[in-house]
């Protein structure tokens, strides 16, 4: 998308946005921890006169506990794309046609009709990432670019290697790496997938989320993990390299929705408008270090981000990526008996 | 009635038990208290001296907000407790069995036996009800949670101090004073004083450390400490919670240094 | 005579709903925020899952009959759930241990606290709630940077010639224990100093001169008296223990479930609530029961103590 062509009509609709639309009054997030950009927070409260009040969620399956009782007083959340045809099936979210709003045309095309919300009728995109292998090249300097990292340990990395306890994320790799499709119910190959996950695990040091400081002090060499955190322990600690798995690695996207119980739903559209807005855009990728969907919000992100191997897909690794999807119930009940078996 | 004390040193390794338990104590509070003077972005690396996480925390309304909040709801939530415990355990102790003892001896400990999880999950259910028929959404439900969680710790060491303590002195008083309710405040609870006080103390701070329950009974705006660092774990920490977490332990230990030389001034 | 009786039975009577009026503040606070919710969970045990979490209200027994058996994925058998055996077995071990250490650090702590002078036992008190006002995770994490392979621990073995390869301490069962012993420590003191502050120290002199041997002073006069602060201790330590989740999962590395995960995993990722809600029924049952037995066995074997 052209910028100089763009950038006066988006100046246009932000000056029109703000004659049209006084909102003023409240707007609650429900949003993951650290994860909202408290600069952009205060450019959208000083734009709309709007008092905005932040929330933290630890999952995607607090967020849904909790909003799926109802009550809870916020009026926007921010789910995962396996989580959100959940929240629309389950009616949570309004209908607030985000692809008719005056900002949608910077949404780049590969995110403009995504599978989990076909037309964008529900969600914004929030942020999107990958999930890959990260291996700090002092400890070991061979070819990283394999979930064998984690399921086949080379010597070196032995007993130093973390795997971070997301079950669709490991289940995932794990099926990837032995060829499969994602979500398969195939038992033959869950199998070979159990024995695999039973046999590397005793290499494995660790099963947790803490991964910027154990790969910092080096407690781990290698861990599966999301590109804006390996992008976070590069800019710290430069041997610390992520790798894009060529067996095929997961993609996710996190996506703003309206809750239908929402009672500033004008504020909560607006703030949709808003984040779709290049500069936004970049801003709250400045502060969660992941890519954000929006064509045109490059030229405004920060100089460490712009050519980022870990927030630019290399055009090589690019085929390997797929978007993860939401399993049938059937399947998740297969992966929770060997997740459990795992973990025994 | 200058009353010779047992010889501490007739007990050996007691004493040195002791100081190893206070220094293991404060070993890891003395490691949290010099990161949050560190340079870098990190609780467990050191890249130089820094005052520049105070600052960042100063600034955090989110983080400053949680903190209040929590003290706020650990403070009334284990005042509530304390006194529901110490009613209970003067109706539970000191008396033959009778029908119901046991089953309140049970009841009362109950939100200790179940993973808090479970306990989560059920208050957000039962709770949510509540709010779509009154339409309250303040923090009266995270206190009467908490509340409720805080009473067994609060009611065991009230009540060990109950069934340890001498009943002559009692009995002497019902004989002397004409109320029960004198004899109650001039004698028994002086005597159990520092059981009352151990209960608070365990009270306050597991609603202080309360993590899980408190993340799904939470409404909009009401994190508490806990539940944004939880927030932040996938994330990676800032050494901005150590400067807050110093902060408040100059504070208090400020307080205590006060109250002992207050109470030495009384002597 | 038969009056005087009546008046005995009537006193009786009024002694005991004086004590139930006392305790209705908690029950009813327990009622309403503890126990009144966890019906909720009864019934949800014997519902269908739902597809996407929750239930589905259908009766189902699914939820229970998965606590003890399993369905193997692949070949279809049915066998005894050994994962959960497993998994509940590794939380009482543990439980057990942690229980065990803070009462032996833990039992000399309060005696030292309960034999300063009394206007500074307050203040010992104080000294060891502090280190709980700051936050748990954060603690969690500097103990962390103590048993680390390059912490404080392995640096000074290393230096002083033990050992010349650091210990893996981290990640472990060890790092669990020693987590878990730091947290609940004083769930143990507080209660032990609550009933040893009162002991009569002239009885510990007296029974000193009496057997001279400082074990038999201990046995004998000192243990029996604060029996109830061990009782107690030991209930607020094992119960929480084996529930416990944030310290086996940040120092433990979380490769091997604890209760408190594979429950949070039914409630969770995993989608299966009637199953979480039938595992921590069971779990709520056997803690009941063995808490009884175990109050009452404590109490009986008191009264024989005279």
């Amino acid at each position: 998308m052209n910028w100089k062509t763009t950038a006066p009509a988006i100046g246009l609709a932000l000056l029109a946005s703000t004659g049209l639309a006084r909102a003023e009054g409240e707007l609650n997030i429900y949003n993951w921890g650290n994860y909202t950009s408290p600069d952009v927070i205060k450019k959208f409260e000083e734009k709309y006169k709007v008092k905005v009040t932040i929330t933290d969620y630890d999952s995607n399956d607090t967020a849904l506990a909790k909003v799926r009782q109802g009550g809870t007083g916020f009026d926007i959340a921010i789910p995962s794309q396996t989580y959100v045809p959940i929240w629309i099936e389950e009616g949570l979210v309004q209908e607030t046609d985000p692809s008719t709003m005056e900002n949608f045309k910077n949404v780049a095309p590969e995110w403009a009709n995504p599978e989990f919300d076909p037309g964008r009728k529900f969600t914004v995109p929030w942020a999107w990432g990958t999930i890959g292998v990260v291996v700090n090249t002092d400890a070991y300097k061979g070819p990283a670019d394999s979930w064998s990292i984690i399921f086949n340990t080379p010597d070196e990395l032995k007993g130093k290697v973390n795997v971070v306890p997301e079950m669709g994320d490991v289940m995932f790799a794990a099926i990837m790496y032995l060829g499969g499709e994602q979500c398969t119910d195939d038992k033959a190959l869950l199998k070979k997938v159990r024995d695999m996950l039973v046999a590397a695990k005793p290499n494995w040091v660790a099963m947790e989320y803490n991964t910027i400081e154990r790969m910092g002090a080096g407690d781990f060499k290698a861990t599966s993990d999301w590109n804006g955190s390996a992008l976070r322990q590069r800019l710290a600690h430069p041997e610390i390299h992520f790798n894009y798995p060529k067996e095929g690695f997961g993609m996710w996207s996190d996506n703003v929705v309206v809750l239908k119980e929402a009672k500033n739903v004008e504020n909560a559209k607006l703030f949709q408008n808003f984040i779709m807005d290049p500069e936004n855009a970049a801003g709250l990728s400045a502060f969660h270090r992941y890519a954000n969907a929006i064509s045109g919000s490059e030229k405004y992100m920060p100089d460490d981000m712009k050519d980022a191997p870990e927030v630019v897909i290399p055009a090589d690794a690019k085929p390997h990526g797929e978007l993860q999807k939401m399993c049938s119930p059937e399947t998740q009940a297969l992966y929770t008996k060997i997740w459990t078996e795992l973990q025994k | 009635m200058a009353k010779r004390r047992f010889d501490l040193k007739a007990l050996p390794g007691f004493t040195t038990i002791a100081v190893i338990c206070f220094v293991a104590l404060y070993l890891p509070i003395i490691i949290l208290v010099a990161y949050a003077f560190n340079a870098a972005t990190s609780t467990s690396e050191w890249g130089g001296f820094s005052l520049k996480w105070f600052a960042s925390a100063w600034n955090n309304d989110q983080v400053i907000d949680a903190t209040i909040r929590s003290f706020q709801i650990a403070v009334l939530a284990a005042t509530f407790a304390t006194i529901a415990a110490t009613m209970a355990a003067l109706a539970t102790t000191r008396t033959k069995a009778y029908r119901g003892l046991t089953f309140k001896y049970a009841f009362i400990n109950q939100p200790l036996m179940v993973p808090e999880i479970v306990t989560a999950v059920a208050l957000l259910i039962f709770f949510s009800r509540i709010k779509v028929w009154t339409g309250y959404a303040g923090l009266g439900y995270l206190i009467g949670a908490h509340t409720a969680f805080c009473i067994p710790f609060a009611y065991l060491p009230i009540r060990a101090r109950l069934e340890s303590m001498d009943l002559t002195l009692e009995r002497a008083a019902a004989d002397l004073y004409a109320t029960p309710f004198k004899a109650f405040r001039r004698v028994t609870l002086p005597l159990l004083w520092p059981g009352i006080l151990a209960g608070f103390m365990l009270a306050f701070v597991i609603s202080l450390d309360d993590v899980v329950i408190t993340n799904f009974v939470k409404l909009g705006g009401q994190d508490t400490l806990p539940t944004y660092m939880l927030g932040q774990i996938r994330r990676g920490i800032t050494p901005e919670i150590n400067a807050i977490s110093t902060a408040f332990l100059l504070l208090s230990i400020l307080i205590v240094t006060l109250f002992f030389f207050a109470s030495r001034k009384r002597d | 005579m038969a009056s005087a009786q009546e008046t005995a039975l009537s006193a009786e009577r009024q002694d005991i709903r004086n004590r139930w009026l006392l305790s209705a503040p908690a029950l009813i606070i327990i009622l309403l925020a503890a126990i009144g919710p966890l019906f909720i969970v009864l019934i949800y045990s014997f519902l269908a899952a739902g597809p996407y979490g929750d239930v589905e209200w259908k009766f189902s027994t699914d939820g229970w009959i998965s606590v003890f058996l399993q369905r193997d994925i692949f070949d279809d058998t049915l066998s005894f759930a050994d994962a959960h055996l497993a998994i509940f077995w590794r939380s009482v071990k543990l439980s057990i241990g942690t229980t065990l250490l803070t009462i032996v650090f833990g039992f000399p702590t309060a005696y030292f606290i309960a034999t300063r002078p009394e206007r500074t036992r307050e203040m010992w008190l104080f000294l060891i709630t502090i280190p709980f006002w700051t936050n748990l995770l954060i603690r969690t994490f500097a103990i962390l940077q103590i048993i680390r392979n390059e912490g404080i621990i392995n640096t000074l073995l290393i230096k002083a010639g033990f050992i010349n390869q650091p210990i893996q301490i981290l990640f472990t069962d060890t790092a669990i224990m020693i987590g878990m012993v730091y947290v609940y420590l004083p769930l143990m003191v507080l209660p032990l100093y609550a009933s040893m502050e009162k002991l009569d120290f002239r009885l510990v002199e007296a029974g000193y001169d009496l057997y001279a041997s400082r074990f038999a002073v201990l046995r004998r006069i000192i243990f029996p008296l604060v029996k109830p602060g061990v009782i107690a201790g030991s209930i607020l330590v094992f119960i929480p223990s084996l529930g416990a989740y944030v310290t086996p999962s940040l120092l433990g590395g979380g490769k091997n479930m604890m209760l408190g995960n594979l429950i949070e995993l039914q409630f969770g990722q995993g989608r299966n609530w009637p199953l979480g809600s039938a595992i921590s029924i069971t779990l709520m049952a056997i803690v009941m029961i063995a808490l009884l037995a175990y109050v009452r066995n404590a109490g009986s074997s008191e009264v024989r103590h005279g």
